[in-house]
């Protein structure tokens, strides 16, 4: 047995991982990996132990709904075989633990800077002498974008190598948004303090990485959420999905300079959001989830009101939607743009809408579910040509996916239970891993704690960590003029991969 | 083209028409009210996340405020979250609402630069500038701009490059790598200009504060024309806000 088994939301003890040596960790990685395309690796990261480093990884199986996690003690000097010469999901898992902790991995493309976060291991290099990766020819040219764009959105750097109007090589550096958040959860004690954290990962995100977070703390800490506590995050999900769905709908009409769609779009977001306010005091769902309690209840009342909400979106929804779907002006923009194969999503390990829109089904909803999720019986939205008119299709089949489960769940508000206090310190020596399908996708927060049960390390994945490098290869032979479209059908999350 | 009039049709009217007097639907938290209660302020100061609870008097810090609402939660008859979205101000001591206080946050016209009254009172180009915002304020500032709250009535826009506007607006509590791209966007705009930090990151550094990855010294070089509170800040709170600062007479 080189690593154990695990359900999602499993808390078990640092002892029982596995830990083995490099060559064997290597071999136990790869080798669950290798020819199956139903696993991927949901983590993999390192935290000191002492004067060395131990290592993590955490491969998915989607049909047997299992994680299978092991470990290893390696050196900080040391130069280790890397993952990502065959197998290139690992690429940007392997950068960042460079990054944090100067491991060397042999075989590795190129071990570039992630993210500069405050804590990397060489500090004589700055974000502002990112190394990119450039062409020497007269007919090429580059184009550098950013960190600030024009339009209202965050920081981030594009650089475009071009030849004409045409994208060859597109190379995304991040970082600007680093805020040192993994370090923050271990250095403030407070729960609601780290949990404010939790919302502030991602503002569009509110929701899902909330929801992460209280999961693997109340898993950490060995508390049971009540029925109504599941339901209410179960529906905050879902209405997460449907205001972001909406809004990027609407800003994919703006980038095809389709006014109409843009406009009704964007005002449909409205009343979404504006229930969630109604709901919680906030339009984003801030301070709406919190670990051990259900701060506030989902009522009858509101289930009565989100009918109404809903009753009066669809009808213009579908009306717009529908019109979209027959604009011939709007499709050629959308049909064959920014297309990513399934061979590419397969290769850097996408997931989410960017990997159900090139026929890999990736949904944690349906492959390791938790709270409701487990007696909706989830089936995915899946298209295959890999472009944006199957991501345009993906958030409308989504949004009314959401509502459908919506509608079935609030016919039966469930009355709120009272529940035990939650203790205020987690379990000692313990590992424990939350995923959550957020509307981007999977959402991967770990925790592992010492022998007073304090936090030694807090280790978060947006979706975006994979899913960036999808968008570099959809622009790839598309004019640089389809830039913004191909962007705003990922909409990635900057903040998120930065932390 | 008849659809797309027919959908028009169906859409109707969306704009608010007086957004000085809508009303926010639902529970929002907005500005608080202290009552004269006696609360042991010790437990009281340590409910917040962000220290923004002072004591004698007891008073809260809008511009530290993450707005979660836990300190009304525990202590609700001590203090208030009211549906007043009207909380910017161009005084940041204005930010601190002391108990037995129940009156409008307010700009201070006297303050104001004479040159934002003369010049940018009737057309106002911002440059936005996202320094490790979490995108929250972010998508509240474009909603400013949807055809509901509709922003640009009165004149006031975001434009793609500093070279266009008559100010910037920050968002995030200025990460160590966002401080130099702060730096270039802010001297690249033309005299004068406005500052406007918009949402508790920008304001105070909020839940980001104590982070070594912050680095907020840009703040401490210029003069704050607007501060705008919120955890996002709502579209009503930034545009009233603008619109006291830039057309506000005394």
């Amino acid at each position: 047995m080189n690593s154990i088994q695990i359900k999602n939301n499993q808390t078990i003890s640092v002892a029982d991982i596995p830990e083995i040596n490099y060559p064997l960790f290597f071999e136990e990685i790869t080798g669950l990996i290798s020819e199956h395309p139903e696993r991927h690796c949901v983590n993999y990261f390192g935290y000191r132990l002492d004067d060395k480093i131990k290592l993590i990884g955490c491969i998915a199986d989607d049909n047997t709904h299992e994680i299978y996690v092991s470990s290893s003690v390696v050196h900080t000097d040391d130069n280790l075989r890397s993952f990502s010469k065959d197998h290139f999901c690992f690429e940007k898992f392997e950068r960042e633990i460079h990054e944090n902790f100067g491991i060397g991995f042999v075989g590795h493309p190129w071990l570039k800077p992630v993210r500069y976060a405050h804590n990397r291991a060489d500090k004589s290099q700055t974000i502002a002498n990112y190394p990119f990766f450039s062409i020497d020819s007269e007919e090429l040219h580059e184009v550098g974008v950013g960190p600030i764009h024009a339009g209202v959105i965050e920081p981030g750097h594009f650089r475009f190598i071009c030849n004409g109007e045409q994208i060859l090589h597109l190379e995304i550096q991040l970082g600007f948004q680093h805020r040192g958040i993994e370090q923050l959860f271990l250095d403030q004690k407070n729960l609601l303090h780290r949990t404010t954290l939790a919302e502030n990962i991602a503002g569009d995100t509110v929701v899902g990485h909330t929801t992460a977070f209280s999961m693997a703390w109340e898993s950490l800490c060995g508390f049971q959420p009540s029925k109504d506590i599941e339901f209410a995050r179960t529906i905050a999900l879902e209405m997460e999905r449907i205001a972001i769905h909406t809004g990027d709908l609407s800003a994919m009409c703006t980038d095809v300079a389709y006014q109409l769609g843009s406009s009704v779009l964007g005002r449909l977001r409205t009343p979404m959001i504006n229930f969630m306010q109604e709901w919680g005091g906030n339009r984003l769902s801030k301070g709406l989830i919190r670990p051990g309690r259900n701060q506030f209840p989902f009522t009858p009342a509101l289930a009565k009101r989100l009918e109404e909400v809903f009753n009066a979106y669809e009808p213009d929804f579908e009306e717009m939607a529908e019109q979209i779907r027959r604009l011939p002006s709007a499709l050629s923009r959308f049909e064959r743009t920014g297309i990513v194969s399934y061979d590419d999503v397969l290769s850097i390990g996408t997931v989410g809408m960017a990997a159900r829109m090139s026929g890999l089904n990736r949904d944690i909803r349906a492959s390791h579910p938790h709270y409701l999720y487990k007696e909706i019986n989830h089936e995915p939205v899946i298209k295959h040509h890999g472009d944006v008119y199957s991501r345009f299709q993906i958030r409308r089949n989504e949004i009314r996916q959401s509502i459908k489960y919506i509608r079935e769940l609030i016919k039966q508000v469930p009355e709120v239970e009272k529940t035990g206090k939650i203790t205020e310190t987690p379990r000692p020596n313990s590992f424990t891993i939350s995923l959550v399908e957020g509307w981007r996708g999977e959402i991967c927060h770990c925790a592992i704690t010492d022998s007073k049960g304090e936090l030694v390390i807090y280790k978060i994945k947006d979706p975006s960590f994979h899913n960036w490098l999808a968008l570099a290869l959809a622009v790839r032979n598309n004019e640089i003029s389809d830039f913004p479209i191909c962007n705003k059908s990922f909409n990635l999350s900057y903040s998120g991969h930065d932390l | 083209m008849f659809d797309n009039l027919k959908i028009v049709y169906h859409q109707g009217k969306q704009f608010i028409p007086d957004v000085t007097k809508a009303k926010v639907p639902g529970i929002f938290r907005g500005r608080p009210v202290i009552s004269r209660e006696k609360v042991d302020e010790k437990e009281l100061q340590l409910v917040c996340p962000t220290a923004a609870i002072g004591t004698n008097p007891v008073s809260i810090d809008l511009g530290k405020c993450t707005f979660c609402g836990e300190c009304a939660r525990q202590f609700p008859s001590k203090i208030e979250f009211t549906t007043d979205y009207k909380i910017s101000t161009n005084i940041r001591e204005r930010l601190i609402i002391k108990e037995g206080e129940d009156q409008p946050i307010e700009v201070d016209p006297e303050k104001v630069r004479k040159e934002i009254h003369q010049i940018l009172g009737r057309s106002l180009k911002l440059r936005q500038i996202s320094a490790a915002g979490d995108s929250s304020c972010e998508w509240e500032l474009n909603a400013a701009n949807n055809v509901q709250f509709d922003m640009s009535r009165f004149g006031i826009d975001f434009v793609a490059s500093p070279r266009h506007a008559d100010g910037i607006v920050i968002t995030g509590p200025i990460s160590e790598n966002m401080a130099e791209p702060v730096q270039i966007c802010y001297d690249a705009t033309p005299v004068p200009k406005i500052v406007v930090l918009v949402g508790t990151d920008a304001i105070s550094g909020g839940i980001f504060a104590d982070s070594p990855a912050v680095d907020r010294s840009f703040l401490s070089k210029y003069p704050i024309d607007l501060y705008i509170p919120g955890n996002p800040a709502h579209p009503l709170t930034i545009i009233n806000g603008l619109l006291d600062l830039t057309r506000k007479k005394y």
